[in-house]
């Protein structure tokens, strides 16, 4: 399979703590995989490595195959890749077509954005991925919305710009039942139409159902990788997580 | 459209909310002058001298409006606007175009401003208290290079550039035009360019914004940036009007501008501001104070009334509520 983004031998240190300890992994495109381990295992340092917030100590990043240097968000946006963060990355005060178009602006030449076609393309994504109550309108302040509402307007901004790799971490924290399954769909939608998925989260079940393979991180290492064929049920996946953890 | 004729009123005053309270008490305070002194209020110069002030403000504070909207404050453009009209007129006194000179004060504010900025955000300094640091040190600058003796600029008014930046057209100063257009172009920098909605995005919060791949340093030195040009343009539009630099200028504009800025309707904590709020801000400022003394009360007073102005502002502004997160 053709690769979209693989990090090599990477290791990331926050004061003292060993976040991520020489990990390596890589995306292909039209795969969903799921990033598991225990909270604090690095997950989301991984991912933030991974989409260019964080800057790692060593290690190597390639994209498409290419080495390359000094690698920061901008660029991995550029470069097709959206993310979904833990703490969705909005801006409460703004509007929700702000929060949407927020840093790839649609805009005129000299800087200036086309806010009446980014409102009308912000009143279409978030009714399509129906997690905003009917009655939100794309001018509304973010911080007004609820938690899923607000999930929905970080989805909306990884669809709008059409990425070929969209990394979820974990999306569906403090989710309804019916929201979560909202989200099911969207990553489903993404998958069908030939797009990669990062998928993270603590609910095993969750990621079992939606992942082609499974990466399980633990204190910063990976120590498994497997495929869905290795793994019969959610159960098993469940098991080797919990082996894992005792085993501390 | 019709989704465009059901948008209710009350969504206009719910966003523009900030802007209108500000109006609000721009057209409370002449009110009270009008009903308090209607002889003075009804003098045509009364007016004209706000209209001379309101300039030189507003080039000050729509910036700073930029500035602390971005997160950040600067005090350090009061000294800015004094250095860039020395630069200016030390220019001229050599024989500079003033044209040049002009375009070498607009420069020196820029400088001024993206260095402020930088060692702010590089080495992660306090912006009150950093910028507090550089207006002394601009400030005793200006003093010991100048020996505190001001530079006069007795024939400038034969150039070219003067009837057009500070001459008058049928009565009006020519200033009050360009203030206008700059008004124009701040507010849509401000709401509808990109560096304006990432001033936005930077000061309601900075993680989100570089998670974004916002280049938040950038904005905020461009911010910083900003404020020293609107300074530099204030301080050679006061040299001109005054045909004097002198080593002070500037240092009393330093609170006026900071209070229309809040009086305006822009909170201190980032995020949201207004442009048009602090039009009005300059508005209530600028009547304070020519208008204290005009109505025939000591000028002594005029600080009180500001205090009491701004305080009153504050908690008029309270009304549109906390910082949403
Ligand atoms: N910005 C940071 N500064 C300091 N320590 C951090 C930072 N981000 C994460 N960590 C630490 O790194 C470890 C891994 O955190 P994280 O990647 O958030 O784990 P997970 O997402 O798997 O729960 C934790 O011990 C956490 O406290
Ligand atoms: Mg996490």
């Amino acid at each position: 399979m053709r690769s979209i983004i693989e990090l090599k031998n990477v290791s990331k240190r926050f004061a003292g703590i060993k976040a991520l300890n020489d990990v390596s992994i890589k995306i292909s495109a039209g795969e969903v995989v799921g990033l598991i381990g225990d909270n604090g295992a690095g997950k989301s340092t991984l991912i933030k490595t991974l989409v260019g917030v964080h800057a790692p100590d060593s290690g190597s990043i390639e994209i498409r195959g290419d080495h390359v240097e000094g690698w920061n968000a901008l660029k991995a946006r550029n470069a097709g890749i959206e993310t979904v963060f833990q703490d969705k990355a909005l801006c409460p005060q703004q509007s929700i077509v702000w929060n949407i178009f927020m840093g790839k602006e649609l805009t005129f030449p000299f800087g200036f954005v086309r806010q009446k076609e980014q409102v009308k393309i912000a009143n279409r994504l978030i009714r399509e991925i129906g997690l905003t109550s009917e009655l939100i309108d794309a001018e509304a302040p973010v911080g007004n919305l609820s938690g899923g509402e607000r999930q929905g307007v970080a989805i909306a901004r990884a669809i709008f710009n059409e990425a070929e790799l969209i990394v979820l971490d974990e999306p569906t924290n403090n989710l309804s039942l019916n929201e979560t399954q909202k989200v099911f769909d969207f990553v489903g939608n993404v998958k069908n139409s030939g797009r990669s998925v990062l998928f993270i989260g603590h609910n095993i079940y969750h990621v079992y159902d939606i992942s082609d393979r499974f990466i399980i991180l633990d204190r910063g290492e990976v120590i498994h990788r497997l495929n869905k064929q290795e793994v019969s049920s959610a159960e098993k996946l469940m098991k080797i997580m919990r082996d894992t953890i005792k085993g501390h | 459209m019709l989704a465009k004729t059901k948008i209710p009123m009350p969504r206009f005053f719910h966003k523009n909310g900030r802007a209108l309270g500000s109006m609000g008490y721009f057209l409370l305070l002449m009110l009270v002058f009008f009903i308090g002194a209607p002889e003075v209020w009804s003098r045509p110069n009364l007016h004209q001298s706000v209209f001379v002030m309101m300039p030189t403000l507003i080039f000050m504070v729509i910036p700073l409006v930029f500035l602390v909207t971005s997160g950040e404050i600067d005090l350090s453009f009061a000294s800015t606007y004094g250095l860039s009209a020395y630069v200016f007129a030390l220019l001229i006194k050599a024989g500079i175009d003033p044209f040049f000179a002009f375009a070498a004060g607009v420069c020196t504010g820029a400088l001024v401003g993206a260095t402020v900025g930088a060692i702010i955000v590089f080495g992660r300094l306090s912006s009150l208290v950093a910028s507090l640091g550089v207006l002394f040190l601009i400030r005793g600058f200006l003093f010991v290079s100048t020996n505190s003796r001001s530079i006069t600029l007795l024939d400038i008014d034969e150039h070219w550039m003067y009837p057009m930046l500070v001459g008058k057209v049928y009565g009006l100063p020519v200033q009050v035009l360009w203030a206008g257009a700059f008004v124009i172009f701040a507010y849509y920098l401000f709401n509808r360019h990109v560096f304006g909605i990432h001033v936005h995005h930077v000061g309601d919060n900075e993680v989100s914004a570089a998670q974004m791949g916002i280049n938040v340093k950038a904005v905020k030195i461009k911010a910083f940036m900003f404020v020293g040009i609107g300074a530099a343009i204030a301080g050679m539009f006061t040299t001109l009007i005054t045909y004097t630099f002198f080593p002070t200028q500037g240092f009393g504009y330093l609170l006026l501008a900071l209070a229309a800025v809040f009086i305006g309707g822009t909170p201190y904590w980032g995020g949201i501001g207004t442009v048009v709020g602090a039009i009005f801000g300059v508005g209530v400022i600028a009547y304070m104070e020519i208008g204290v003394v005009a109505v025939g009360m000591s000028g002594t007073w005029r600080q009180f009334f500001n205090g009491l102005i701004i305080l009153l502002a504050l908690l008029g502004h309270r009304l549109h509520g906390d910082r949403v997160r």
